[in-house]
């Protein structure tokens, strides 16, 4: 019998979404021409699905310093910082992330993923609790399988939900984590953070937050929902990504606990993987005083979501609550939002197709994240296909259209 | 509460996400018989924990296939909480 052969269903499911003509899952870019344009089988395509936030991918200084950093220190580090040791590099970005967050300390990750999987399955030992958001990203729910103490979940930003669920928790002696998320990936929609400290203080739990989609997104200087809601001295920890609003890749965790620098040596997602190149810590730093001082940046991608957002919901479109650069279209089933993904690629508009049970409530989503660096032409462009398909497809009616739109 | 009443509220509760199963039963395969996909059990275990007003950590429910067996953690985590 195959090794694979537990996989059938997977396969099944797996043949059926790529019989509708594109494989959604390997898209392969022929070129990417710039943070909003890329080119897919010959065809110059608008990239509406990067979660390139504010375009930094073609950051002129970034890649200049990302340039410099690879002819001094070489392509890659060979190892773990714990085993092959730490580069300049590496030690200025985390003291740059620190000040940038005024915490006193922070640790960088190979990838976003690693860094919630290592902080929150290290955090929770085994007389502890962990309280999940239920819509957590994948990375949230892998750290849980990781971490020895007992786990639950607490209903998608309900934080009476999460005060009932607290108070049935037994304490074992032990410490409660609460864990949320700044922007969730898949809707676009904000935790209430606010209620959810005071829920978690009652409590006197631990709070980490997952920022991935948030920093340099949300708050004045980018620092995410917990600056934009005014409870940054709240959150124990912050969690987040360089490969997205960065434009790189990696992860990192700020905090003010005593003791910090613990975690590397006891985080294993920290310690027993390579390190990043000096070339991509080199451009996060860059890209970091980018995001700090970002301001317009962020007014130019939040009026850029705001029109997305209005101009869905005026052609008819179901997408999520909040407005955010995250802008989720709901389409009826899956096989509709197969067809209606595949046909918006080969008009040259790239978004992602979102299926259960990567998806909150089993939607059949088409997830567009939209970047400072669109043009309005690029946005009006993206929603008139959404609106031909969508009226061929029978998915929205052209007489709403012509009545409101 | 006994088995067969615990029984009954998680065939009920099994109702709820899945209206048009039929023959439910004490030792239907949760997973295997009826498709719940992971997230579709953790769902379940979430309307269970707000019925019995307890908490069932997920790691609780991990070996559990059938319904007769999860009754079994429902009790067993029910009897903690009165201790």
């Amino acid at each position: 019998m195959s090794i694979l052969k537990k996989f059938e269903e997977l396969r099944g499911a797996y043949n059926h979404v790529k019989e509708a003509g594109n494989d959604p899952f390997s898209v392969c870019f022929d070129e990417i021409l710039s943070p909003t344009e890329g080119v897919v089988s010959g065809k110059k395509t608008i990239l509406l699905g990067t979660n390139n936030y504010l375009g930094l991918t073609f950051d002129k200084q970034s890649i200049e310093t990302a340039v410099s950093a690879l002819r001094e220190n070489g392509t890659g580090t060979t190892g773990s910082r714990i085993a092959n040791g730490s580069y300049g590099w590496h030690a200025r970005l985390e003291s740059n992330l620190a000040s940038f967050y005024g915490r006193d300390h922070a640790m960088v990750f190979t990838t976003g993923y690693q860094a919630n999987l290592g902080i929150i399955a290290t955090l929770a030992g085994r007389d502890d609790h962990l309280v999940i958001d239920a819509d957590s990203h994948a990375c949230i729910y892998d750290a849980c399988k990781l971490t020895p103490a007992p786990v639950t979940r607490f209903k998608h930003n309900d934080p009476n939900d999460l005060r009932t669920r607290l108070g049935r928790i037994k304490n074992n002696g032990g410490n409660i984590i609460v864990v949320t998320e700044g922007i969730f990936s898949m809707l676009g929609d904000k935790a209430p953070l606010k209620e959810i400290v005071e829920v978690t203080k009652e409590f006197g739990a631990y709070l980490i937050v997952d920022e991935a989609h948030s920093m340099g997104v949300l708050g004045k200087h980018g620092r995410g929902l917990a600056e934009e809601c005014g409870v940054e001295d709240d959150v124990d920890f912050i969690l987040g990504t360089f490969s997205k609003s960065l434009g790189a890749i990696g992860g990192f965790c700020v905090s003010n606990i005593a003791d910090f620098d613990l975690l590397k040596v006891a985080c294993r997602p920290y310690m027993f993987t390579a390190s990043l190149p000096s070339s991509v810590v080199a451009s996060v730093v860059t890209a970091l005083e980018k995001v700090e001082k970002g301001e317009l940046l962020r007014e130019k991608l939040m009026s850029n979501a705001r029109y997305l957002h209005s101009k869905m919901i005026a052609a008819g479109f179901s997408v999520g609550p909040d407005v955010s650069p995250v802008v989720a279209l709901r389409l009826q089933s899956s096989e509709m939002a197969i067809s209606f993904w595949n046909a918006l690629l080969n008009e040259g508009l790239y978004v992602n197709l979102a299926l259960p049970p990567a998806t909150p409530a089993n939607m059949s989503l088409l997830r567009c994240s939209v970047s400072s660096s669109h043009s309005k032409i690029q946005i009006d462009k993206a929603v008139a296909l959404f609106t031909k398909i969508g009226i061929e497809f029978g998915v929205i009616e052209p007489e709403l259209l012509a009545q409101f739109g | 509460m006994n088995d067969e009443e615990v029984v009954a509220i998680i065939i009920k509760e099994l109702l709820v996400i899945m209206p048009n199963a039929s023959d439910i039963a004490s030792e239907t395969n949760i997973v295997r018989d009826l498709s719940l996909d992971s997230l579709a059990v953790m769902d379940l275990v979430m309307a269970l924990e707000d019925y019995f007003d307890i908490s069932i950590p997920l790691d609780r429910i991990a070996d559990t296939e059938t319904v007769f067996q999860l009754a079994g953690v429902v009790q067993s985590l029910q009897t903690e909480v009165r201790a």
